[in-house]
């Protein structure tokens, strides 16, 4: 118990170091820069006021007409309002001179380019209190430093042992650091009661009782989440616990974010820990014992004390340098290398042969030095498969994502597959042996993605390659204790001073300990030098369209209710700011200034040349104008319900929403019915539905004109985010529309044949959407750069983004459902490297006005022949990413270029791996394991609604679905592309899981085909947006009773959204498997129920891609089709 | 001048948008210019000279003609990134300056060819 007492201690004193990021930014102060901001609008904003003619009619909200004594009085009151502008021009001059201050050192370009050491020596002692007392530690210790000779060191097994030996010295060292120590350590605690104490803090009754390599195996699969639950703050340490007690070794992985994603991280957290507690427990208590104790031997104990533990650590460094000449032979042969497959039996489809009941399997390889991929049995992902015969590809649960092909310690540092993947996890060597493969090479990453553990770092100095700016992570090799190799580009640089204390440990002399160095996502609190200006504050801007269809379709209802309902769950600070504009054949505004007793609205008719009619009233503080606000999104549903007005003047909305957004950035939402037809950017409609079902030619994918490109530029560059949301019944041209988003970092969401009491499902969907879309974190004027290991090469970037220059993405919003995509090549051979690392660094500004930096690193190894490649394919990442190529081919080509080039890429593949295995029958359509699911992708892609052609499909449909192709994140795109299907009606209770105390059923995944659609059974597809839940005819009618509430399935309505909650076992298993699917995912989906007549029909079975349709082939004549084009390609 | 501004948008000393709107400002100019040039020449009747600027400016005209309505003109800062095209833009310049400083050569001697037969 006293062990828990001393944890907290322990981290509550680290936690005031960490939390003090305020200081940076309150050399500016907020008021000042709002001010600032407001002063420049009026300077800009008052000369074009007072020249325009009085033309705008003014009308108060409501029925209440606004008089014409009012709308002087406002005219009037202007004066006023400029003596008071003069006023704080005072003060907006002295916040703009530092301001321009700031400016003028950086240019914008160079931000994240741009990096001073030299930091104010106030923040440094602020977030390190500590140091001043460490910082005579050098003089002590610094002279053994040059002497660590470090090839010659072994370290790992031999680790474990030469430390026991050291160990003794160490407990008496401990012992002593209790008696003086403040932290009130007691004697009684011995080594191996210590180690528990990070872990103590989650399951403390269990955990005193059990023996240390229990404790380990069990708590620290669950221990890292619920810590961090616990500490909410966003600065969670859970993590480090772990690392801090557990040795290098530890599962670091387990930085799990989704639950679902939990469940397999425990698996390989489990096996991993069970090997390192069995194998050498001491590490652990090492490790804890000179984090607690080192500070004080200082000054108890003599100074050649902690140099022998200094040492000690340094060596656990070494793994690090893994793969680089220098350090590479000492290395082998302390750690050997486990294979990627045995270690990780969850993530091996094929591997149910060597099922995870053999955990020995694990200790026994892993204890045999030397393994590597080629000399153990023939990997797993190289099985080969018989693509005509075996039916049955499709593994029992979700496709895992491949492990890429590295020592157990990297791969445990290694950034999450669900942040960062690549499309091949062993990297060619040279760009011929890829080009051999056939297989494109790129990434695939969600960096904004919510997650659930993510070490925050404040630190004045923030540590990076001098040469090629790149942040230093877990796979850099420490030289010595002062200086580190970057390992993109192999400059060696200097370890600050600063970085040597390790604020976690609290010990000194451990760069390696560091959380940066320790974990692979990490997020840095960034100083002054990485702003431009201070801090944006969030500003919400809606634009809504109030023209007769809109009114008619009725969305405001649902708009305006789910803002009341988030007014207060916006995210943004005391800063936050809102506004409204609305437009039909004119565009108004809604003065919603604080002290008015209801809200103004002024229409501005000159569409032609737009002005806002008053500077500063029409983006209010949320908080201080909250009784406005709430009064015009009660008013504004039903103003206009009697409006004639058929026009839509999007162009000049959008124009006047840039105007009132570029002072300060931030983020504006469209609301979007119909075609626009008045004033700029008006748009034609060009869509022939008679060519809907055509197979030849598909016309007008790109947009009509560039006024939206353009007006988007303009956007980025004033930080200013559009999202899209287009609810309408009729062709809209979103291919033009989207452009407003795409090049801005916004969104879209697209609703076809909205209406908010005809179609049920689209109103839920738009409400459910708008919750996620108003809650979630955002963040604001980012920019990203990835960078990748010399020798390698971005040369195209997909997803919705500027890139402002060859690395350099402008994000002016990115928000945490945003997925991107690159392609790489390989400039230079990479044979004189045995590993390469990626990484992405997303500068941006959150909601509450830091300014942080996300940064993922991902370390792929890289191998030399041909089958490696193929072992090591991530056919999702592939298929993503092949999608994401196939959209820009059919805009800037053609769609059945495009579907060309997709069947291609499978043929020549195949094609390309069937001539390496030479013993293979060439009759048969063979692939490797780890791409037997390639051309059912394919297929599965060439049938979806972007590039299918035959079947009827809108334009607006058709676009929308290649938009959300570049900009959905791996796992929601993989749904979209390949839905599960479920079948649900038999649902037991064996092969569950438990997720929180609820028994979640896992049902089989079923083939996309009708003929497992069994009329006795209830079907459940997850589309990723939308569940389809199908009913069988004859399907049971205790089911239908009670899982939907109906007596019988002709009772069954029609337009079913909401299963009902029946107190009965299969009612709650089943809403217990939907919610948990529901929970995986930051949308939560629609549900649909489907009978056989239903409207919907069609929508399931386009889905079900492995069957036959009057234009596409079955996944059995796909495959034959492939075969024949492989058999032509194939000599003999 | 092209290869220049390309030059520095590699280097990233500007950025995309500005680099683009400076070249295609001059992409007009250049097709008209190289028109008339070769107009002149039919008209004039110097056969191989013609026929020398004949492809470059048809290749000009062809470029400008076929920028999909959507882009910003044949230089589109969204697209100038991806799928090496600054790469191609960079070789087009190059084997346009070879080719104009080889015209060059070429009016100034038939220049000077002509001011000796006078």
């Amino acid at each position: 118990m006293q062990s828990q007492m001393q944890f907290p201690s322990g981290y509550g004193s680290h936690l005031p170091n960490y939390s003090a990021p305020s200081g940076h930014y309150s050399q500016v102060p907020s008021k000042a820069a709002a001010s600032h901001l407001d002063n420049q609008y009026r300077g800009s904003y008052y000369p074009g006021y007072y020249s325009a003619p009085a033309q705008n009619v003014m009308t108060s909200v409501g029925s209440n007409v606004l008089n014409a004594q009012e709308s002087q009085q406002l005219y009037n009151n202007t004066p006023p309002h400029s003596g008071g502008s003069n006023d704080r021009s005072v003060q907006g001059a002295v916040s703009s001179a530092s301001y321009s201050h700031v400016s003028a050192q950086q240019s914008y370009s160079a931000f994240d380019n741009h990096y001073s050491t030299s930091v104010s020596s106030s923040v440094a002692s602020q977030g390190f209190p500590l140091n001043s007392d460490h910082y005579n530690m050098p003089v002590v210790s610094g002279a053994m430093y040059p002497n660590v000779s470090y090839p010659s060191m072994a370290a790992g097994s031999v680790y474990g042992q030469t430390f026991t030996s050291q160990s003794l010295p160490a407990v008496g060292q401990f012992k002593e650091t209790n008696t003086f120590s403040s932290q009130s350590t007691s004697v009684p605690h011995s080594l191996q009661q210590h180690v528990p104490v990070g872990y103590n803090t989650t399951l403390s009754a269990v955990s005193s009782a059990q023996s240390v390599p229990d404790n380990l195996s069990r708590n620290l699969t669950g221990s890292v989440a619920k810590v961090n639950n616990q500490i909410n703050t966003g600065m969670q340490y859970g993590g480090y616990v772990n690392n801090q007690a557990s040795s290098a070794p530890a599962p670091l992985s387990s930085s799990s974010d989704d639950e679902e994603e939990d469940e397999e991280d425990e698996e390989a957290a489990l096996d991993s820990s069970s090997t390192t507690s069995s194998a050498s427990p001491v590490p652990n208590n090492y490790d804890a014992l000179e984090g607690g104790g080192y500070p004080e031997t200082r000054s108890v104990t003599s100074s050649p004390v902690p140099s022998p533990s200094v040492l000690q650590a340094s060596k656990a460094s070494k793994p690090f340098g893994y793969g680089y000449p220098a350090l590479q032979p000492g290395y082998q042969n302390a750690t050997p290398p486990t294979p990627v497959q045995p270690s990780n039996p969850g993530h091996h489809p094929g591997f149910q042969h060597y099922p995870q009941q053999y955990p020995g399997v694990n200790q026994l390889s892993s204890s045999l030095g030397g393994l590597s991929l080629q000399h153990s049995q023939q990997p797993e992902s190289l099985r080969p498969v018989n693509l005509t015969h075996d039916r049955n590809i499709l593994p029992v649960s979700s496709v895992p994502a491949p492990v890429p092909n590295l020592n157990s310690d990297l791969r445990k540092l290694n950034c999450s597959p669900d942040s960062f993947r690549c499309t091949l996890t062993n990297i060619p060597q040279t760009q011929a042996l890829l080009n051999k493969a056939k297989l494109p090479l790129g990434l695939l990453l969600h960096p904004f993605r919510d997650l659930t553990q993510l070490p925050v770092i404040t630190s004045s100095t923030i540590v990076r390659c001098r040469s090629c700016r790149t942040y230093i992570n877990p796979f850099v090799s420490f030289i010595d204790q002062r200086r580190w190799k970057c390992n993109l580009c192999y400059r060696v640089n200097d370890v600050p001073e600063e970085f040597m204390y390790n604020p976690l440990t609290r010990s000194y002399g451990e760069p390696h300990k560091r959380p940066e160095v320790q974990n692979s996502t990490v997020e840095f609190i960034a100083s002054s030098d990485y702003m431009l200006r201070p801090p944006q504050p969030a500003v919400y801007l809606f634009v809504l369209d109030v023209s007769h269809n809109a009114v008619e379709a009725g969305y405001l209802t649902i708009l305006c209710q789910s803002l009341l309902e988030n007014l207060d769950k916006l995210p943004g600070d005391s800063r936050t700011r809102i506004g409204f504009i609305t437009f039909d054949s004119t565009v108004q505004f809604y003065n919603l200034q604080e002290g008015l007793s209801q809200p103004q609205m002024l229409i501005v008719s000159d569409i032609d040349d737009i002005f806002l009619p008053t500077p500063d009233s029409l983006l209010v503080n949320l908080h201080e104008s909250k009784e406005l606000i709430k009064d015009l999104l009660n008013a504004l549903p039903n103003m206009f319900t009697n409006t004639r007005e058929t026009h839509s003047a999007l162009g000049p909305a959008l124009q006047a929403a840039f105007k009132l957004m570029s002072p300060t950035g931030g983020r504006i939402s469209v609301f979007q019915t119909q075609l626009p037809s008045l004033g700029a950017g008006l748009l034609h409609s060009r869509e022939d539905p008679n060519q809907r079902s055509s197979t030849k030619v598909v016309q007008h994918l790109g947009p009509a004109t560039d006024f939206y490109k353009k007006l988007a530029l303009d956007c980025s560059g004033q930080q200013t985010a559009v999202d899209l949301f287009l609810l309408s019944s009729q062709y809209s041209d979103l291919a033009s529309l989207a452009c407003i988003s795409k090049y801005s970092a916004g969104c879209i969401y697209y609703y076809p044949s909205f209406h908010h009491s005809h179609n049920p499902a689209q109103a839920e969907k738009l409400q459910k959407d708008l919750k996620r879309y108003l809650t979630r974190k955002i963040g604001f004027e980012a920019v990203m750069r990835i960078r990748c290991t010399k020798g390698l090469s971005i040369h195209t970037f997909h997803g919705n983004f500027f890139v402002r220059s060859t690395d350099l993405l402008s994000l002016a919003n990115v928000n945490p459902d945003a997925g991107y995509a690159v392609q790489m090549s390989i400039e230079e051979s990479l044979t004189d490297t045995s590993l390469v690392c990626f990484q992405t660094a997303l500068l941006y500004t959150s909601s509450k006005g830091e300014r942080r930096i996300r940064v993922h690193t991902l370390c792929l190894p890289v191998v030399s022949s041909l089958s490696d490649v193929y072992a090591g394919a991530d056919v999702q990442a592939i298929v993503c990413l092949l999608a994401n190529m196939a959209v820009d081919r059919s805009v800037s080509s053609s769609l059945a270029d495009a579907r060309d080039a997709l069947v291609n890429a499978v043929v020549d593949s195949l094609a390309a791996y069937m001539s390496t295995a030479s013993n293979l029958q060439q009759s048969m359509l063979i692939a490797p394991n780890s791409l037997k699911l390639f051309p059912l992708y394919i297929l599965a892609l060439l049938k979806q609604k972007a590039f299918r052609t035959g079947t009827s499909t809108r334009l607006d449909d058709r676009v929308y679905a290649m938009c959300q192709m570049k900009s959905q994140p791996l796992v929601h795109l993989m749904k979209m592309i390949h839905p599960n299907l479920y079948r649900i009606d038999k649902l037991t209770d064996e092969s569950t899981i438990h997720v929180n105390d609820r028994v979640v059923p896992q049902p089989p995944l079923q083939k996309l085909s009708a003929e497992k659609l069994t009329r006795e059974g209830a079907f459940l597809m997850d589309c990723g947006s939308i569940f389809y839940l199908w009913i069988g005819k004859n399907c049971d009618n205790n089911f239908i009773k009670d899982v939907l509430g109906y007596p019988n399935y002709a009772s069954v309505p029609q337009k079913m959204t909401q299963l009902p909650e029946v107190d009965a076992p299969s009612s709650e298993r089943t809403r217990s498997f939907i919610s948990w699917l529901r929970d995986s995912r930051p949308l939560s989906p629609v549900l649909q129920v489907i009978k056989d007549e239903n409207p919907a029909k069609t929508d399931f079975f386009q889905h079900l891609i492995e069957d036959r349709t009057e234009a596409a082939f079955s996944y059995y004549e796909f495959l034959l089709n492939i075969q024949q084009q492989i058999s032509k390609l194939l000599p003999s | 001048m092209p290869i220049i501004t390309l030059s520095d948008l590699e280097c990233d000393y500007i950025n995309a948008r500005s680099c683009c709107s400076k070249l295609n400002k001059w992409v007009v100019p250049e097709v008209i210019g190289h028109a008339v040039v070769t107009v002149l020449m039919l008209i004039s009747l110097h056969w191989f000279i013609f026929l020398l600027n004949l492809p470059v400016a048809t290749w000009n005209i062809y470029r400008y003609i076929m920028v999909p309505s959507g882009n910003m003109g044949v230089f589109d800062p969204t697209e100038i990134h991806n799928r090496g095209q600054l790469k191609s833009h960079m070789k087009e310049a190059m084997i346009k300056l070879g080719f104009h400083l080889l015209c060059f050569f070429m009016y100034l001697y038939s220049m000077i060819l002509a001011l000796i037969n006078d």
